[in-house]
Order: structure tokens, then C-alpha cells, then sequence
């Protein structure tokens, strides 16, 4: 059974909102501060993937606990499979092709 | 004639249809997105040394409105959970709640996109550039509230500069080459920028209407089905819940890298 299917216990899921809502709020100024801190160096690479990766804790929050996608049904799991393996293969594609100019093209 | 698994879970899938009509949806909008968040990718890599704009839009403002929908994320997932304990005004507040946060975001960004709209960049005669909020115009002159710079390089990286100072700046029409605002049109940074949060805030606001619905005239059903409901509030919540997590990386990818 899904959690979405389970008793709920309204004040339970208020304590877990006040929850996750203090961590957002955590990962929000974590994020903002890994931007604009010297302490991570000049590099932009590592400062996007510090800030991607707080973000990736944000997400993770968000579908796991509010969408309940820790305890949902096989198929679910299944079309979000596909939906990875997809975008994946789109930002991958996307990347792979980055150099890939014709001969002889001029940049401007 | 009844629609069949709108509230009992189908036994091949093990869900309701609405739920899984809502998640295959999802899956074609995160496509949607990543297509998108793509094409930033090969705009931002392929950008010249020096020529990503940087400081151009207020964190201040991404900040309020991440916190914003982190709230009416968690607004919407109370107002299932007082639905399926059945108590009706609670669930009222919650969703009530909602909408006004969806209300408050729309608005920050409206003033956002207005606020890049009036915000010129001028190329003069003299290969100098203005850049400013337009205060006024005639047909002899402009009036910026902004500064004048020697290189066009200089307006890119507004974070690496200090003490920028402002001030008014009047031109004559007369010494103007070129005169556009911070609309799409601008550069690849505006384009991509208007278009990723344009589409999304067209989701807030397609959300936020279907939200009203079911807080508002919709919320008849709950008398006569409050089952059905109930899911209904869970689909439409999921859909809501999407909308935050693509926020929660455009913030990061817009705002602050």
C-alpha cells in the first residue's frame, strides 16, 4: 500500500511539514551562500556542482516525502524509470554533441 | 454512465487512473523541461569567456519566491491530508493558503519581468553603452536611471563589480545607434532566462486556476463523493508539487551560478 493509501494523522504530517519546510529553508541559504563564498575558489565547475548537488537535496525532499515517492506503486516506479533513462539520454546527447562542429566552422 | 477506478485502485496497476494519467503526464512535462534546462546548458558551455551575464537577476527576489512555493507545496500536501480526515475547513485554509502563495509568486514575478522590460541598454555613437532603468523619453532625448561604460564586457558581470554607481543619465536620440531593453530578444541569457521561467510560471498559473476550481465550485464533489475528491486533491497536488521541484533548479541555475 502506498502512503498516499495509509491513515493519515493530520498533526504527524504538519510536525513532517515544519520539517522538511526548516531544511528547505537550510538548503535554500546553503545554496545561496556556496554562491556567494570565496571559500570554494574561483572555479565556476565546482561551485555549480556544490550548488546543484544542495539543490538535488531539495528535490529529493520534495518527491520523496511531499509526492510521497518513497512508497508508491511499482508502476509509478517503472514510468519514472523511463523517464530518467529519457533525460538522461536528452542532457547526454546535448553534452556529447557540444564540440561537434562541422568542419570549417567559424565562430563569431 | 460511471467512470470506472476514479477512486478504487485498478488491480493490473495497482493505482487509479487519475494517478497514473497524472504521473505519465509528469514524465512528458519533465522532457518538456529537460529539453529546456538542455538547451541552457549548450547556451551557457558555449558562451564566450566573459559574455555570461552574472548579478542580472535579484537573488533576493528568487529567494522569497523559492520559499514561496516551498510553503505552498507543503500547503497543498495539508490540504489532501484534511481532506482525507475529512475535515472540510481545514482543508479550506490549506488550499486557501495555496492560492494566495501562487497569487504572491506570480505577482514577484510579473514585477521581475516588468522590471526587464523597462531596463535599456543603449549603444552611442561614441562606442560607448548606457544601461539603465528608462525614466523618460521624447523624441529629443532618453532618460536613464543607470551609468555609462566603455565596454559592453562591463555589463555582463555585474557581481564582480563592487561599487557601481548609478545615477542620471540624459541622451540625445540624436547620438543613439542601437536601443533595446532586457526583453527575449536581448541575448541568449534573456531568451533562455524569459523562456524557462515564462513556461513555468504559465504552469503556476495553469495550476493555481485548477486549484481555485477545486477549493471554489469544485468542492461540491466533496459532499456526494469525498473519495473521489480527495484524489482529485492528491492529482492536482502532485501537479503542484512538479512545478515546485522544476523551481527548485531553475533558482540555483538562473539566480545564482
Amino acid at each position: 500500500m502506498s502512503e498516499s493509501e495509509q491513515p493519515v494523522d493530520l498533526k504527524s504530517y504538519i510536525r513532517l511539514c515544519a520539517v522538511i519546510f526548516l531544511v528547505v529553508l537550510c538548503t535554500t541559504s546553503a545554496m545561496i551562500a556556496a554562491s556567494f563564498s570565496d571559500h570554494l575558489g574561483s572555479g565556476w565547475t565546482g561551485r555549480v556542482t556544490v550548488i546543484l548537488g544542495i539543490a538535488v537535496i531539495n528535490a529529493f525532499l520534495v518527491a520523496g516525502y511531499l509526492m510521497h515517492l518513497l512508497s508508491e506503486k511499482k508502476l509509478v516506479y517503472t514510468v519514472l524509470c523511463f523517464t530518467v533513462f529519457f533525460f538522461i539520454g536528452l542532457m547526454g546527447l546535448t553534452l556529447w554533441a557540444m564540440g561537434n562542429f562541422p568542419v570549417g566552422t567559424i565562430n563569431h | 454512465m460511471e467512470i470506472p477506478y476514479t477512486v478504487k485502485n485498478r488491480p493490473d496497476t495497482g493505482i487509479y487512473n487519475a494517478k497514473l494519467g497524472v504521473w505519465l503526464f509528469l514524465a512528458s512535462e519533465v522532457m518538456l523541461f529537460g529539453g529546456l534546462f538542455s538547451a541552457y546548458v549548450l547556451l551557457r558551455v558555449g558562451a564566450q569567456p566573459g559574455h555570461w551575464p552574472h548579478g542580472w537577476l535579484d537573488v533576493r527576489f528568487g529567494t522569497v519566491n523559492t520559499i514561496l512555493l516551498a510553503l505552498s507545496a507543503i500547503t497543498t500536501l495539508l490540504a489532501w491530508a484534511a481532506c482525507k480526515v475529512r475535515e472540510f475547513g481545514k482543508f479550506k485554509f490549506f488550499h486557501g493558503c495555496t492560492i494566495l502563495l501562487a497569487l504572491t509568486f506570480l505577482g514577484i514575478k510579473s514585477y521581475e519581468y516588468h522590471d526587464k522590460w523597462i531596463h535599456y541598454e543603449i549603444q552611442l555613437k561614441d562606442g560607448t553603452f548606457a544601461d539603465g532603468h528608462l525614466e523618460e523619453q521624447d523624441d529629443k532625448q532618453v532618460v536613464l536611471h543607470g551609468r555609462i561604460v566603455k565596454d559592453e564586457k562591463d555589463l555582463y558581470d555585474l557581481r564582480a563589480q563592487k561599487d557601481i554607481q548609478l545615477g542620471e543619465v540624459k541622451i540625445d536620440r540624436a547620438n543613439i545607434v542601437k536601443m533595446q531593453n532586457y526583453g527575449p530578444w536581448h541575448n541568449t541569457f534573456t531568451a533562455i532566462y524569459f523562456t524557462l521561467t515564462g513556461l513555468h510560471a504559465l504552469h503556476i498559473l495553469g495550476g493555481t486556476l485548477v486549484i481555485f476550481y477545486l477549493w471554489g465550485p469544485g468542492s461540491k464533489m466533496y459532499k456526494t463523493d469525498p473519495e473521489r475528491f480527495t484524489n482529485r486533491i492528491e492529482v492536482s497536488g502532485l501537479f503542484w508539487h512538479f512545478v515546485d521541484l522544476v523551481w527548485i533548479f531553475l533558482f540555483p541555475v538562473l539566480y545564482l551560478t
